[in-house]
C-alpha cells in the first residue's frame, strides 16, 4: 500500500551571502564578507549550541545550515528510520579535498582528510538530527530536477521512506550555492513535483 | 608543569577548532573525552599530530591514546617524560 | 506491475585476479593478494602491504584500447566493466537501452598527483591535461564512452557503499523501466591521497589484514573494479543459448548510522537496519540467509559494530559468514561492486568464500567466519554487506529463484 503524492513543505537557499526560507529572505551578512566568517555568523544567528559545526568543512556546514534552517521551528515528525538525504552537487569534496592535500606535505590532517568525501554533510546532517533513513549523493555538473524528482518519488513509491531533506549543496572555494528543500508524504505544501520543485527556490524580489 | 599544562590548552583549542571554548576553561585534570570537554577518535588522531609537530614525539600505537590524552595533566605528564629522554 | 532484477553476468578486476576466474582460482588456493607495492609510488612502500591490480597502466591499456594516459580509476572499470558484458552473451550494446552506474572515490586522482609533483616543484610545468578528470563524475563517463553507453549515466560517491549504492540505484531503473540493462558497480585506484589518510586515521595494518579476528588492527588498501549486469525479467527470458541469469538481486536497503563522520556506533545500528531492510524487501527471515559476505574491512571499529548488529539479527541462526577484503584488501568504492560480483557468483556456483587470516575468535562475538573455500552448496539467498564513512550502510540480497 503506498501513495506515491508527496509534498514540499519547505526550502531553504543560501546565496550571495543570504539566506532565504520558502522564497522569502530571513537574514543577510555583509556582501563582502568571506565564506568562513559567513558560515560562523549564520552558526550564530541560526543554531550555536553544536560546537561540532566549527569543526566541519565547508561543505557539511552549508548543508548543516540549510537543514537548521528548514528544521528550526518545524521539525520532521517521522520514525529516524524513515527520513532520508537525497543530494546533489558538482564538485563532489574537491574544495576540502584540495585543502587536504596541501596538509600532505607537512603532517597530514586527519580531521581533513575525514571530509574528503561527498557524503560526510549527509552524516553530519543525520547526526545532528538523527536520521536513519536511506541516504544518497549524486555528482552531476547542474541541478536536476527531473532527475532528482523522480528519484524521491521512486524511494517513496517502493516505501523506502516518509520523508526526507533533498536538493543541491555546492562548494568549491569562495564559490558556493545550496538549495534544500524538505519532502513529505503528510504535510501542506506544493505537490511534489519537478515544476514545483525548480519554482519553490524562485526568491522573491527584496 | 603549570606552563606547559597552559601552553597545551591553548594548542589543544587552536588545533582542534574548539571556538567555543576558552583555554583557560579546560580543567587541568577535566576528562577531555566524551562527558568531559566532549573530544573524539578525530579529535584524539589531531593529538597525536599536535604532539608530533609541537614537541617531536610520535605516538605509533593508537590503543596508547585513551590513557595519554584523559586530560591536559596526563599529557603533559607524558611530554615530560618523553622530552627528558 | 513491477520487474524483478536479474544478475543477467559480472566482472571483476582486483588484487587477486584480471578477472573472475583468476579470483575464483585465488580463493580455492587461498591466495590473498596483499604485497609491496609495485605501481603506487610512495614513501610508505616498505610500511604497509597494499593490494594492487598486477597489471600497469600500459596493459590495462592495452587489453581496453583506452589511452594509458587515462586515470587507472578508469582503466580498471573498464576492465571489469567489459567482462560484465561479454558475460551475459548479449551481444551488441548498442541494441539495447543501457544504464551505466558507477561508483568511485577517488576519480581521476591518481593523474591529479602526478599533475602536483611536477607542479609543486615548478609553478610552469604539470600538464593540465592530467587534472581534467580529477572528478568522479568523469571517470564515469570516459568508460561509458568508450563503451557506447548513451541512455543513462551516473556516478554515486558515498564512500565505501558506494558500489552497493550502484546496485541499488540500478535495480531501481530496471524495476521502473527506464532502461532494459544496467551496468552497476565500482571502480577505484589506489592513490597517495586514501593511503596517506587511512594512515593519518591510524587504521592501516602493516601486516595483512585479519577481518573478525581478535588480533586485528586494521585494513589493508587494494584496487580494482566490480560491475554487475542488472536485467528485467523480459530480457532475462531472451538470454541467448547457454546462458542464464545467475540470480535476482531480490533486497537492498541503505541506512545512516547517525553516530560519528567515521566511526561506527558501538551497536552497528545503521548495519543493523540496513540487513533489516534488505530482508523485509526480500520477504525473508534470517534463517532464510545462506551466506554472509561481510563488510568486514579489519579495523577494530568496524568489524565489532558488523558483528554486534549480526548476532543482534541473527541470534540463534548464524549463517556462514566472511570477509573477502581478506584476499582484496579494501577496494573502497569498488568494494560493493566487486563484492556484488562475487555474492552473486556464490548463488549460482553453491560457493562460499573462506576468510584468510583467521586464528582467534573475537571474545565478543558467538560466531567466528569461515575460513575455507567449499563448494557443492544450495545458497538461496546470499547477503552482502558494504558501510561507509559518513555512517552510510548498504546491504544487498541476491537470491535464487526457480522462475524462468
Amino acid at each position: 500500500m503506498y501513495n506515491d503524492e508527496a509534498y514540499i513543505t519547505g526550502s531553504c537557499v543560501i546565496r550571495n551571502n543570504r539566506v532565504y526560507r520558502n522564497g522569502t529572505l530571513l537574514w543577510e551578512a555583509p556582501q563582502e564578507q568571506e565564506l568562513p566568517e559567513f558560515l560562523r555568523a549564520g552558526y550564530d544567528h541560526f543554531a550555536g549550541q553544536y560546537p561540532k559545526f566549527h569543526k566541519m568543512d565547508s561543505l557539511s556546514k552549508l548543508g548543516w545550515l540549510a537543514t537548521e534552517v528548514l528544521l528550526k521551528d518545524q521539525p520532521l515528525d517521522y520514525p529516524a528510520e524513515r527520513i532520508g538525504l537525497v543530494l546533489a552537487n558538482k564538485s563532489a569534496s574537491l574544495d576540502t579535498d584540495l585543502r587536504y592535500f596541501d596538509t600532505v606535505k607537512d603532517i597530514a590532517s586527519p580531521a581533513l582528510f575525514v571530509y574528503t568525501l561527498p557524503n560526510i554533510v549527509m552524516g553530519e546532517i543525520s547526526i545532528r538530527h538523527g536520521f536513519k533513513g536511506e541516504n544518497a549523493f549524486f555528482t552531476s555538473d547542474a541541478f536536476d530536477a527531473a532527475f532528482m524528482t523522480g528519484y524521491i518519488t521512486q524511494l517513496f513509491a517502493e516505501g523506502a521512506m516518509n520523508a526526507c531533506i533533498c536538493g543541491w549543496v555546492e562548494v568549491m572555494g569562495p564559490v558556493y550555492d545550496v538549495f534544500l528543500y524538505r519532502v513529505e508524504q503528510q504535510g501542506n505544501g506544493e505537490i511534489f513535483n519537478t515544476h514545483n520543485l525548480q519554482r519553490a527556490i524562485n526568491i522573491k524580489s527584496l | 608543569m603549570e606552563n606547559l599544562m597552559a601552553a597545551l590548552k591553548a594548542q589543544i583549542v587552536e588545533q582542534l577548532n574548539l571556538q567555543e571554548v576558552k583555554p583557560e576553561d579546560i580543567g587541568d585534570d577535566q576528562p577531555l573525552f566524551k562527558d568531559g570537554l566532549g573530544l573524539d577518535s578525530i579529535d584524539a588522531l589531531e593529538i597525536i599530530v599536535l604532539l608530533q609537530q609541537q614537541y617531536g614525539i610520535k605516538i605509533a600505537n593508537p590503543e596508547q591514546g585513551p590513557e595519554i590524552f584523559h586530560s591536559v595533566r596526563t599529557i603533559a605528564a607524558f611530554i615530560t617524560a618523553h622530552q627528558n629522554k | 506491475m513491477h520487474s524483478d532484477v536479474w544478475i543477467a553476468g559480472g566482472g571483476v578486476i582486483c588484487g587477486i585476479g584480471n578477472n573472475l576466474s583468476e579470483c575464483m582460482t585465488a580463493f580455492k588456493h587461498m591466495e590473498p593478494g596483499m604485497a609491496h607495492m609495485q605501481y603506487l609510488h610512495s614513501v610508505h612502500r616498505h610500511t604497509f602491504p597494499v593490494v594492487e591490480v598486477k597489471a600497469s597502466n600500459e596493459m590495462l591499456a592495452g587489453w581496453t584500447g583506452m589511452s594509458a594516459k587515462l586515470s587507472r580509476t578508469a582503466l580498471l572499470s573498464r576492465v571489469a566493466a567489459e567482462e560484465a558484458w561479454q558475460s551475459t552473451g548479449l551481444g551488441d550494446i548498442r541494441k539495447f537501452r543501457v544504464g551505466f552506474i558507477s561508483a568511485n572515490t577517488v576519480g581521476g586522482m591518481d593523474k591529479t598527483e602526478d599533475f602536483f609533483a611536477e607542479y609543486l616543484q615548478d609553478n610552469s610545468a604539470g600538464q593540465l591535461s592530467q587534472v581534467i578528470h580529477h572528478e568522479c563524475g568523469a571517470i564515469t563517463e570516459l568508460v561509458a564512452d568508450a563503451m557506447g553507453i548513451r541512455h543513462h549515466i551516473s556516478t554515486i560517491s558515498t564512500a565505501c557503499s558506494s558500489g552497493a549504492n550502484a546496485l541499488m540505484y540500478g535495480a531501481r531503473l530496471i524495476k521502473n523501466n527506464m532502461v532494459d540493462v544496467v551496468i552497476a558497480g565500482g571502480t577505484d585506484a589506489l592513490t597517495r591521497f586514501t593511503l596517506n589518510g587511512f594512515n593519518t586515521l591510524m587504521i592501516l595494518d602493516q601486516a595483512a589484514c585479519r577481518p573478525f579476528d581478535d588480533t586485528r588492527t586494521g585494513l589493508n588498501l587494494g584496487e580494482g573494479a566490480g560491475y554487475v549486469v542488472l536485467v528485467s525479467d523480459a530480457l532475462a527470458a531472451e538470454m541467448p543459448a547457454g546462458k542464464t541469469p545467475w540470480c535476482r538481486l531480490s533486497g537492498f536497503a541503505n541506512a545512516n548510522d547517525a553516530y560519528h563522520q567515521t566511526a561506527s556506533s558501538p551497536d552497528g545500528t545503521g548495519n543493523f537496519l540496513a540487513m533489516k531492510g534488505a530482508m523485509d524487501m526480500s520477504g525473508i527471515k534470517p534463517e532464510d540467509v545462506s551466506y554472509i559476505n561481510l563488510h568486514g574491512t579489519g579495523t577494530q571499529n568496524n568489524d565489532a559494530a558488523e558483528g554486534s548488529a549480526i548476532a543482534r539479527l541473527f541470534e540463534p541462526h548464524y549463517p556462514p559468514v566472511s570477509s573477502t577484503k581478506s584476499f582484496t584488501g579494501h577496494t573502497l568504492g569498488a568494494s560493493g561492486g566487486i563484492e556484488a560480483v562475487f555474492s552473486a557468483w556464490a548463488v549460482k556456483e553453491g560457493v562460499i568464500y573462506p576468510n584468510a587470516n583467521f586464528t582467534k575468535q573475537m571474545k565478543e562475538l558467538p560466531f567466528a567466519p569461515v575460513t575455507a573455500f567449499s563448494s557443492g552448496h544450495q545458497l538461496q539467498h546470499v547477503m552482502s554487506n558494504s558501510f561507509g564513512f559518513g555512517g552510510n550502510c548498504s546491504s544487498l540480497i541476491f537470491s535464487k529463484s526457480a522462475q524462468l
